[in-house]
């Protein structure tokens, strides 16, 4: 049976017409761009415009005030330091231990059924409901360890958060181990390098990148949690955190930046709406400058090659 | 079809040459190198000996009871049809199969009387001691330099490589075309450059065997003649192993040639070794003559 192919003419270069389906599908495409762009904009428009003004009124002493139950009065610095102090905790807790473990499925374990069966279940894991970390956090850290995280306290919310994201760092990580051309171990192993070596000279470096990236997300994800922490001890409403120091707050009650949010966004008060506002512009503010230094340091990484 | 030709015999008498240091002019030369080609003396040790080798990934046998033994600072080719083990074979010799899971070997293969595939044997000191060269370019993204002070650096070489790494450029003949850009990244260099600084970087570690799979088959006419010449110079001082699809290549480059085959069972065996002038002007085996010659393959 023959198939006849429509002869092509030298004559006929201009093509058949415009090609509808394929215009439509272009503007489709445009139109989801537009979209995604439309609610971002509204987003930070609406939050802008109602929190600008109070966070131009109130100035410095916005940043640098404690929480309080009368809005003139009120602040987020308390919900900043916590905040802070969670990255530290998911940076120092969650990073080293979720790469190590990556470059260990990767580079290290045998491939057989144990490994595959671990690799699933952290990958469930990272599926898990967070408001789950947070009940795990409060029978955990918050009263099971109680006596080395002092309870309800800054140390057993910092290590539910890191708990929280360590199988997204583990499982982004090993994606990007996994990425790095076999190419390149096989190069470093034909001149006579050991696995750590390879490991540490070759496929780390050049996995760095993606690994950077996935501990940025990571680190977004930690820093916007609510629900687990308010479960792992979090304080809705006001607290003094007095003159203590730095060590005395993380062994002490705290909150965060999402969780001040929530307790001023559930007040009665018409107030506390533009304070509200004002502390989700902080809470932005923050979250972009953790992304920034973790940016920062990626393109580091890329330019020492 | 069976290995029987196969001739596990060293080499006669009447075929031994004057030692391969003699300047030897390398101008391109198409015809079959090896009549004009002196090679070491044919009584000294062999430089691989590899003897009754099997390799297995699972249960799929991919190479079957190989026997035979490399001469020393000589090249030699392993030819054959695509799937008959030519580089299953070539990696077993620097234990580079160890780094695919549910890889076997079966079968000795002997590297100055020890079997690499002992116990004791650290598959790294083996792969320091027989480099290799891959089939595309892989240079590190690393600095021309560290490419080739890679190697050194991971052996315990300490102090300064200037001298180190300036010679093994010079001996993969790269020195000329990057001397004034050593810091510039290795992946920026042209696919043959690429090429030679990959054979730099392996040779900066003194090996005394470098196993080339096909290291030309991605390269410009011109370039793969830079690669053939540059073996032919690096033979004075290396032993070369070369899997290679291309059969001018091999008839050019190589002193010996080893035809390889699929059998029924999908395993590849050894159909015929022998001088490469042999092989490609009287070969014994008829699936040989009808290889060589362009019938099947």
């Amino acid at each position: 049976m023959n198939v006849a192919v429509p002869a092509v003419g030298p004559a006929n270069l201009r093509g058949s017409g415009t090609d509808w389906r394929g215009l439509a599908f272009h503007a489709i495409l445009l139109l989801s761009l537009l979209f995604s762009l439309l609610i971002l904009f509204t987003l930070i428009g609406d939050l802008v415009s109602r929190g600008l003004p109070t966070l131009l009124e109130r100035g410095p002493t916005f940043l640098t005030s404690p929480t309080s139950s009368q809005a003139a009065k009120a602040g987020v610095s308390q919900g900043i330091f916590g905040t802070l102090l969670m990255a530290v905790f998911v940076a120092i807790f969650a990073f080293p231990i979720g790469i190590m473990t990556a470059i260990y499925l990767e580079e290290y374990a045998p491939d057989n059924r144990l490994t595959r069966f671990i690799n699933v279940n952290i990958r469930n894991l990272a599926g898990v409901p967070s408001v789950v970390y947070g009940l795990l956090g409060l029978s955990i850290f918050v009263i099971g360890l109680a006596p080395l995280t002092g309870g309800r306290t800054m140390v057993a919310g910092g290590i539910t958060l890191a708990v929280l994201v360590l199988p997204i760092v583990i499982i982004t990580s090993a994606e990007a181990i996994r990425a790095v051309p076999r190419a390149l171990r096989e190069a470093g192993y034909g001149v006579g390098a050991s696995r750590w070596e390879v490991t540490r000279l070759l496929v780390l470096p050049a996995a760095a990148p993606g690994i950077l990236t996935g501990t940025v997300l990571s680190l977004s994800r930690a820093l916007g949690e609510t629900a687990p922490l308010i479960l792992a001890g979090a304080v809705l409403g006001g607290f003094s955190s007095g003159s203590k120091s730095i060590l005395e707050q993380i062994f002490g009650r705290y909150t965060v930046l999402p969780v001040t949010v929530f307790d001023w966004a559930r007040k009665p008060q018409a107030d506390f709406r533009e304070l509200t506002a004002a502390a989700i512009v902080v809470l932005l503010a923050v979250t972009l400058l953790a992304n920034a230094v973790a940016i920062i340091l990626r393109s580091r990484t890329e330019r020492t090659w | 079809m069976s290995p029987e030709a196969q001739d596990g015999d060293p080499m006669p008498a009447t075929m031994t040459a004057p030692p391969a240091t003699e300047g030897e002019g390398h101008a391109v030369n198409l015809k079959i190198a090896t009549v004009d080609r002196p090679v070491a003396e044919a009584t000294s040790e062999p430089a691989v000996d590899l003897r009754g080798v099997s390799v297995y990934y699972g249960a799929f046998r991919a190479v079957k009871d190989i026997t035979f033994d490399v001469r020393a600072n000589a090249i030699t080719a392993l030819i054959g049809p695509s799937g008959s083990g030519k580089s299953t074979l070539l990696r077993a010799i620097n234990r580079m199969n160890d780094l695919i899971p549910g890889t076997r070997m079966d079968g000795e293969i002997l590297y100055h009387g020890q079997n690499l595939y002992a116990q004791d044997v650290d598959p790294v000191e083996v792969r320091r001691r027989i480099g290799m060269v891959f089939q595309k370019a892989n240079p590190f993204p690393k600095s021309i330099y560290d490419n080739v002070a890679f190697g050194p650096r991971v052996n315990g070489v300490k102090g300064n490589l200037d001298g180190l790494v300036e010679q093994s450029l010079r001996r993969a003949a790269l020195w000329d075309e990057v001397k004034d850009k050593l810091k510039q990244s290795g992946t920026a260099l042209s696919g043959g450059q690429q090429q030679r600084l990959c054979i730099a970087r392996a040779i900066a570690v003194e090996p005394e065997i470098i196993l080339m799979d096909e290291p030309a088959s991605a390269l410009d006419p011109r370039s793969t003649l830079q690669i053939e010449e540059l073996m032919a110079e690096l033979r004075k001082r290396y032993t070369i192993i070369i899997v290679t699809h291309n059969m001018q290549q091999a008839a050019r480059a190589s002193d010996f040639t080893v035809f390889m085959n699929m059998g029924e069972d999908r395993a590849g065996y050894i159909v015929e070794r022998n001088r490469t002038i042999e092989i490609f002007t009287n070969p014994k085996n008829q699936l040989t003559e009808d290889y060589v010659s362009g019938r099947f393959g």
